[in-house]
């Protein structure tokens, strides 16, 4: 009925109204086509988990996440593997965070204006933009063979850890940008030092947009494969490593950082890799955990911004 | 003692000031300094990072061509490193990324172009603020899982469109590379577009231009320069994607263009070596510096490409 009308219309029309009515069907027809493609990418991201829920969801049990890597499918696990995780994001939080923050901040609030400092601005984009394959030669060459380090806990959590340094720098360094520099001011009036101002004013102001940064530049580590292969992740450990404590004075034990490590996205690359289905279902699984992980942290991360957002009124 | 005390209270007003000032103010100040050392230190790794990079891609780079030559390396149009009868071509390799680069930006491109004019132009509000942060969960997806995606669904469905489709083949690699790297296009392009005055769109408006006029012949244009940026960031990713490659593509060099056969990228090349154990100082252990040269020098130059195109696009309002 409507398309009779319209057609009805469009013949009793002029010229001009025709071309106008072409034109308005026209942007109609493109705004469907933006919402189209918007679901076809949406679509992609649901096959996706779709496909990894179907094929691995039944795999996921107390055992398969209690259990060493195993020749045999039904009885391989992560074990190894989310623990390896824990440690080596642990040690790239610890590198890349105090190192990044305090690079934001020198750049934002004490850098003068120099060719040096265009010079580390310049850098830090281009390193945003290195492949991370080629972080994990840089350390193979340099803390693997120089420095020998080995292929350790210690030598990928570095590595992570320089991976996203860039992403630390530039999140942290838009968080203090937001702070108005009325703030500052006010500070150095009551005769707050540079340091004091930033500590007690600039930091806290900041806290939400460096927190979101951080968790997500975490969170893409999480998932990060390649650079760990060059380093020389196993893929095959049946041991855990050496425990952060020991018996005797001082109690604390550094042994674990020079132990071989794997992760979860190696684990899950070396069983994609074989031929045997069933391997791919214990893939799928350890993928769905692996997305999991990334996922939760993406959504802390949303949910902080918006919450810190809602509270800051400049 | 007495006298002491006496001699303080009968100094003039300055003076005791002078002498608190040095307690109270002294330490403080070379607190503050070693704080901004520190922070400077701190803000230096960056260029000893990049520094690091550069250096040992070139020194082992240096050794691997004093074994090989550079025009070998450069025209041969074989790469078997590890065999008997060596070849060092990259060419093989080159032609790998190149092909799922460009895959990967036929769905990136238009699909993030689209994508970042409806949210700028047609989107309200509340629609926005939903699909921006659905739509980064598909970056922050880890690249291995793609890999599962891509070899274990798009391949099987591929395969029942072109039936002789091999198992490893460059196209569904690149299809998936492409929807990863879609947040990045259109999140960035968004920005830009956002960025370009309301007045230039009501200038349209008030000429009688649809919506669609609008974004396409005013709007666009006028980001262009920050669009250029998002697509750049967008092939530097799809260059240097390592895991969806190694995965679904396969590990065979092979000089192609064609998107249906298997073929290894640079990237995938450097992870098959590092799974293997090739002796440090090895020809073949020098291979994959080499190759990560490689790789590091096209991005810069898709990069410098970039800049320079960001810089003749950019507009002043």
């Amino acid at each position: 009925m409507r398309l009779k009308n319209g057609i009805a219309k469009y013949i009793k029309s002029t010229p001009l109204q025709r071309r106008i009515m072409r034109r308005k069907a026209l942007d109609r027809f493109f705004a469907f086509e933006g919402l189209l493609v918007m679901g076809i990418a949406l679509l992609v991201l649901f096959a996706l988990v779709g496909q990894l829920a179907a094929d691995g969801a039944g795999r996921l049990s107390w055992q398969f996440l209690t259990s060493f890597p195993s020749r045999f499918p039904a009885q391989a696990g992560i074990l190894t593997a989310w623990i390896g995780t824990l440690l080596v994001m642990l040690l790239t939080a610890l590198t890349a965070i105090p190192l990044g923050i305090g690079a934001a901040i020198y750049l934002e609030e004490y850098a003068a204006k120099s060719w040096l400092t265009d010079v580390i601005e310049i850098n830090i984009a281009n390193l945003a933009g290195v492949p991370s394959i080629v972080y994990g030669l840089m350390t193979l060459g340099l803390l693997v063979y120089e420095l020998h380090l080995g292929q350790s806990f210690l030598t990928a959590g570095l590595t992570l850890g320089m991976l996203i340094l860039p992403m630390v720098i530039i999140a942290t360094r838009e968080a203090i940008r937001a702070v108005p520099p009325a703030v500052r001011e006010a500070a150095y009036a009551l005769g707050a030092t540079k340091w004091q101002t930033v500590r007690d004013h600039v930091l806290p102001y900041s806290m939400g947009g460096i927190l979101t940064g951080m968790i997500l530049a975490l969170s893409r580590a999480v998932g990060e494969t390649a650079p760990l292969i060059t380093v020389g992740a196993l893929s095959f450990i049946a041991f855990l490593p050496h425990p952060p404590w020991q018996g005797e004075f001082p109690f604390v034990s550094f042994e674990w950082l020079f132990d071989p490590f794997t992760v979860m996205p190696i684990q899950m690359f070396n069983w994609v890799s074989r031929p045997q289905e069933e391997f791919h279902v214990n893939a799928a699984a350890a993928g769905l955990i692996l997305l999991a992980m990334s996922l939760a942290m993406n959504a802390v991360a949303i949910v902080i911004r918006a919450r810190f957002r809602k509270r800051i009124h400049w | 003692m007495d006298t002491m005390e006496a001699h303080i209270t009968r100094m003039p007003v300055e003076k005791k000031a002078v002498v608190r000032s040095l307690s109270t103010r002294l330490v403080p100040r070379f607190k503050e300094k070693a704080i901004e050392l520190l922070l400077q230190a701190a803000a230096f790794t960056s260029v000893a990072i990049t520094l690091g990079i550069v250096g040992v891609l070139a020194y082992e780079s240096f050794h691997f061509f004093q074994q090989v030559s550079v025009v070998d390396f450069l025209t041969d149009r074989q790469w078997t490193p590890l065999f008997a009868d060596a070849h060092y071509g990259i060419l093989s390799l080159v032609s790998g990324t190149l092909v799922t680069t460009a895959v990967a930006l036929l769905v990136a491109i238009p699909m993030g172009s689209l994508i970042a004019i409806y949210l700028s132009e047609y989107a309200s509000r509340s629609v926005r603020e939903f699909v921006k942060p659905v739509l980064e969960l598909l970056s922050a997806v880890p690249t291995v899982v793609y890999g599962y995606f891509a070899l274990l669904f798009v391949t099987p469905a591929l395969q029942r469109i072109w039936p002789d489709l091999p198992g490893f083949n460059m196209l569904s690699a690149g299809l998936v590379i492409g929807f990863m790297i879609v947040p990045y296009v259109s999140s960035v392009s968004e920005d830009a577009m956002r960025a370009v005055p309301v007045y230039l769109r009501e200038g349209a408006f008030a000429l009688g231009a649809t919506r669609m006029q609008t974004a396409l012949r005013v709007v666009f244009p006028s980001a262009l320069s920050g669009i250029t940026a998002a697509y750049v960031l967008g092939v530097s990713r799809a260059i240097g994607e390592t895991m969806v490659v190694a995965i679904a593509a396969g590990m065979q060099p092979t000089l192609t263009l064609n998107p249906l056969e298997p073929a290894a990228t640079m990237t995938a090349y450097i992870v098959q070596v590092s799974l293997g154990d090739l002796p440090h100082g090895s020809v073949g252990y020098q291979t994959i510096f080499a190759t990560g040269l490689m790789l590091l020098l096209i991005t810069l130059l898709f990069n410098i490409a970039g800049h320079a195109l960001k810089k003749r696009y950019r507009q002043v309002y």
